[in-house]
């Protein structure tokens, strides 16, 4: 893990959606007057014929995504994470996903670590909304490389994704590993206990692994990019080689990441789960970093979960 | 005299009773306003081959008061995307033909509509990748007066004035009532045609209910350039079953064996054996 090299992925969706707009020409781009946040500005400079600005109007361009889905075009459509599956989330429901249209749902400033702006702009309910729609896949990716993959890998897919992206910038994971829409990845293996985690708070995870290694605890560390559908096999895995299984996630524990884990492992392995994420509550203001403290979805919490008695 | 197009109309209203009457449910009070407009886009106007549903060069069609079901799956049927027969099982769970148009499963269905106020945006969807392809078909829509309370679809006209979609005609199906009551005591979205213009289309206003005037209207609105059109289409909500007419009980209302008897007698028709 690189900390010099920190970036946001909203920054490496940006880079790589102007890249792959060379390479596929059926790729179209909507925004909804947000392109300088969501980074679709380098797309849209680069291919002004191909992007559409819709203006402050969600529903429209999800619907309007959808329709150019219906004539062959390779939507990706984005917002802050909050508009998107938020304001829109009925037009995502009927226009694309029961239709099973190929748009590819972009949503960046997921979660608390949007920071500053609050909780009115902190969308920490999407993975549940966006996962319980029949025909949705769900991935959060947690660095630079992961998501230049899924940009690309998303283009190849048939049917809609919904992509969660975050402000906050991050350290690189990953340098040339292989990612697979469906499969998780396991960082470490140690078997004192598994931290199930995804997007921008895989880094804390994997900065409390090495921590705990120092002090003879070995842990491992399930990077979950895709949430639907999701890896099942190695949740059961590690529920069956670690004392403790552990999630989390900048998002509710209520409905995201978490609760996949205790469906998975309630109807397959019966195992105790304990869910960090947000409790029940709205975000607020503040630095990024200050908040995963606060929200205790940081490093420290998680040592501290790890070695708690219960 | 009847000209060819009312024949097809009356068909329409037809097959819309009696898939009501059968399925026990379903919306004929707008399904029959329309079935005008439905006759002579699918039967004069819409390059379309039922052979070939998913041309890529073929005029789009999307029924965004998806509810009036009834009426497109019988224009689909008379025109040959599929046969007459599996109308008999409209909203069956057997059958393709679902409550609202599900484009997955039913040929001929371009977009899947339901939940109010999201066609227009699918339609500017269709117009922008034809212009974006440089292909010459056109996109029409089906959208209701109540319908045009949701904001969604002054979002999307704003959208298809500024892309200038002028491969774009809309139709406003204006039977002034909605399930509450007349459009005007519910939330009146009076004035309709200063409404589009202003939020620059070009407005057309007929009488929805007279093919004469639909054909005329569809050919003025292909001469517009650099703008989309709106059609106000003024009709009669239940039109042709005179218990129906202007009546807003029958939104969502299917007929009794008495009822259907008369409404079939008076549209002409015959009951299935």
């Amino acid at each position: 893990m690189n900390n010099k090299e920190k970036k946001a992925t909203r920054q490496s969706y940006g880079e790589e959606l102007a890249n792959l707009g060379e390479s596929n020409n059926k790729v179209v781009v909507l925004d909804a007057d947000l392109s300088a946040a969501t980074k679709t500005s380098i797309f849209a400079k680069k291919f002004p014929d191909r992007f559409f600005d819709m203006g402050i109007a969600e529903q429209n361009m999800i619907g309007t995504a959808a329709g150019l889905a219906t004539c062959g075009k390779i939507p990706f459509a984005s917002t802050f994470a909050m508009f998107a599956a938020g304001r829109a989330y009925d037009q995502i429901r009927n226009s694309i996903c029961y239709p099973n249209l190929n748009v590819k749902i972009c949503a960046t400033h997921a979660g608390i670590t949007v920071g500053e702006d609050g909780a009115t702009h902190q969308m920490i309910e999407e993975i549940s909304l966006m996962r319980t729609i029949p025909n949705m896949t769900v991935i959060c990716t947690s660095d630079d490389t992961q998501t230049r993959w899924a940009v690309n890998e998303i283009a190849k897919f048939e049917g809609p994704v919904y992509l969660r992206l975050c402000r906050l910038a991050t350290p690189k994971i990953y340098e040339n590993e292989k990612f697979e829409i469906g499969k998780g990845i396991q960082i470490g293996d140690g078997t004192d206990a598994t931290i199930i985690a995804t997007g921008v708070v895989v880094a804390e995870a994997i900065g409390a692994m090495k921590e705990l290694r120092d002090r003879g605890i070995n842990i491992r560390v399930i990077d979950m990019h895709t949430i639907k559908p999701i890896d099942e096999d190695i949740i059961i895995k590690a529920a069956k080689e670690t004392k403790k299984i552990i999630t989390i996630e900048d998002h509710s524990i209520i409905g995201g990441l978490g609760s996949a884990v205790c469906e998975v492992l309630s109807e397959n392995y019966p195992t105790k789960v304990y869910r960090m994420g947000i409790k029940d509550e709205f975000g607020k203001s503040g630095k990024a970093e200050d908040l995963l403290k606060y929200f205790k979805i940081d490093k420290n919490a998680i040592i501290e979960a790890v070695t708690s008695k219960d | 005299m009847e000209n060819n197009l009312e024949k097809i109309a009356n068909k329409i209203r037809i097959n819309t009773i009696k898939e009501v009457y059968n399925a026990k449910s379903g919306h004929p009070g707008g399904s029959l306003s329309i079935a005008d407009i439905l006759a002579v886009l699918y039967f004069k106007e819409m390059k379309i081959d039922p052979k070939n549903p998913k041309d890529e060069n073929r005029d789009r069609f999307v029924l965004s008061k998806g509810h009036c079901s009834p009426a497109l799956y019988a224009t689909l049927a008379l025109k040959g995307f599929f046969s007459v027969e599996e109308l008999k099982k409209f909203r069956n769970i057997n059958s393709i033909l679902q409550g609202h148009p599900d484009m997955k499963k039913i040929p001929g269905v371009d977009m899947s509509t339901g939940s109010l106020g999201q066609g227009l945006s699918a339609a500017n969807g269709m117009a922008i990748a034809g212009k974006l392809d440089k292909k010459d078909y056109r996109v029409y829509a089906i959208l209701g007066d109540g319908e045009i309370e949701e904001g969604q679809v002054w979002e999307a006209a704003m959208a298809s004035s500024k892309y200038k979609l002028d491969n774009l005609c809309v139709f406003i199906d204006n039977n002034n009532l909605q399930i509450d009551g007349s459009i005007d005591k519910i939330i009146n979205p009076y004035p309709i045609d200063k409404k589009f213009e202003s939020f620059g289309f070009y407005v057309i206003k007929i009488n929805g209910n007279d093919t004469k005037e639909i054909e005329e209207a569809l050919t003025r609105a292909k001469e517009v350039k650099g703008k989309p059109t709106a059609i106000i289409a003024k009709t009669i909500k239940g039109k042709g079953v005179s218990f129906m007419e202007d009546s807003v009980g029958w939104h969502g209302k299917a007929p009794n064996e008495e009822e259907y008897k008369i409404a079939l007698k008076e549209l002409g028709g015959e009951a299935d054996e």
